[in-house]
């Protein structure tokens, strides 16, 4: 036990911790905010009495949810993205996006099925379209059902946007691995990132956790 | 009002609808009743569309429900329907249930729907319950919005599927109480009811049902007092002896 802690890397680095941690939230807020219409809509989709649609949306999510997203990131960064110049930074976003859209369109089809049917037919017979009954009466209730998975699966992308560093996305993550380089202090800085990890998601489930209570109906 | 001609359904072999025909003329009360399994909701709901139908048609007011060529949305204005279970929207308070057809299928402005909707809440006792959730009313209470919330849209014809059958029974009264008033003002109505005494009390006509097939249709003191068929017979000997 004669390790000598020295935390002096941190302040040391504390502006690069901060820089990686911007970009880290950055990327994973864009890419929250895109996989969430993506979600929704694949979600629609899976429910849709199109049988091609339906289809569509469950080929989606069946092969975006098989691949590991590792592979989906660098596949993004090296095929589609050099195709269409993308960068690291927008293939990063846009992979984890793609990979979390999979996830939401599951748990968004759940919340839609939970829905009893009755509601789609007291809201069809008084005269709405479909998309109306959905928009007005199905998702609204299906929304706060899928408030506690949806937590989840937002956590799950602040964690998995750690990957994209192997893209050359320098968020937090890969300013740790250079530090830890540099100053020879794993212990330090990893458990120092882990704590920024955990901050970040602590605190985001604290907001949802908000919102559920704000939404929570007598039933 | 509603013309049912040659309506039939079967989900694989089993037949539901068996060459159905029935006239409703407007201003009539008619009651479907018979044992369970007979048809009477499958028909009560393949007349807003809400059920499917593989053979002959069923028009209102003239208009055919089932086909492809028709505006079923704005044909289904005109058709109020209460379901046995209520239904209603859970995350909306009891106004908010009355008020969102109007506003948002018939596009009416949502203070006009508001002052409607109070009234017509009123009308049914609930004033003061406008701004409670369907989960902090009673079943009688919920039944009684989703009366007026259908009757929020000024349909010309209101179909009841079962509306009592999942009340507690001190609460029936209060149901069938609204929907006699609404007798009173010479709705047209389709009442799915296992509620004998209301069926003979206000409605036009009984229309039995077994087995998928219309068996009897008679005024209420003929059906009650000397019903022609042995199948009606049997089901009334069943059900009002117990």
């Amino acid at each position: 036990m004669g390790y000598m802690f020295d935390w002096s890397v941190i302040y040391d680095n504390i502006d690069l911790f901060v820089k990686g941690a911007y970009l880290s939230l950055k990327i994973s807020a864009f890419a929250l905010l895109l996989s969430i219409p993506i979600g929704i809509i694949l979600g629609l989709g899976r429910v849709s009495r199109n049988k091609f649609i339906s289809w569509l949306a469950a080929a989606y999510v069946e092969v975006f949810r098989g691949v590991p997203l590792l592979v989906l990131l660098l596949w993004i960064y090296f095929v589609l993205g050099s195709m269409l110049k993308l960068g690291s930074y927008l293939s990063a976003i846009l992979g984890l996006a793609l990979f979390a859209g999979a996830f939401i369109a599951e748990i968004v089809r759940a919340g839609i099925q939970s829905v009893p049917r009755g509601q789609m037919e007291a809201a069809r017979s008084s005269g709405m379209t479909y998309v109306q009954a959905m928009r007005l009466i199905i998702l609204p209730q299906a929304f706060r059902k899928i408030l506690p998975p949806m937590a989840s699966q937002f956590i799950i992308l602040i964690k998995d946007s750690s990957l994209v560093s192997v893209i050359g996305v320098m968020d937090l993550t890969l300013y740790g691995r250079n530090i830890v380089t540099t100053s020879l202090r794993s212990l330090e800085v990893w458990s120092f990132i882990a704590l920024i990890y955990f901050v970040i998601t602590f605190t985001l489930s604290q907001i949802i956790r908000f919102f559920e209570k704000k939404y929570k109906v007598a039933e | 009002m509603i013309s049912i001609k040659s309506v039939s359904k079967s989900y694989g072999s089993k037949i539901v609808l068996d060459n159905i025909n029935l006239e409703v003329p407007k201003s009539q009360i008619y009651a479907l009743i018979g044992p369970s399994g007979a048809g009477k909701s499958t028909l009560i709901r393949s007349i807003n569309a809400l059920e499917s139908i593989q053979e002959g048609e069923i028009l209102v007011k003239g208009v055919s429900v089932h086909s492809k060529q028709t505006n079923i949305n704005q044909l289904r204005t005109n058709i109020g329907f209460v379901f046995q279970s209520f239904n209603l929207y859970p995350h909306l308070t009891a106004l908010q249930n009355v008020t969102y057809a109007p506003i948002h299928v018939k596009k009416m402005r949502s203070h006009d729907a508001e002052t409607k909707g109070k009234a017509l809440l009123a009308s049914l006792g609930l004033e003061e319950k406008c701004n409670e959730y369907p989960g902090q009313l009673s079943g009688g209470q919920q039944q009684r919005v989703a009366i007026a919330r259908a009757l929020a849209m000024e349909p010309q014809l209101m179909l009841f599927d079962e509306p009592t059958s999942a009340l507690d029974p001190e609460m029936i009264k209060e149901v069938l109480d609204s929907i006699r008033k609404l007798a009173l003002t010479g709705m047209t109505m389709v009442v799915v009811t296992h509620e004998m005494g209301f069926a003979r009390e206000i409605c036009d006509k009984i229309v039995f049902m077994a087995e998928g097939k219309i068996v009897e249709t008679a005024h209420p003191e003929q059906f009650f007092s000397n019903p022609q068929t042995e199948r009606a017979k049997d089901f009334l000997a069943k059900v009002i002896n117990h």
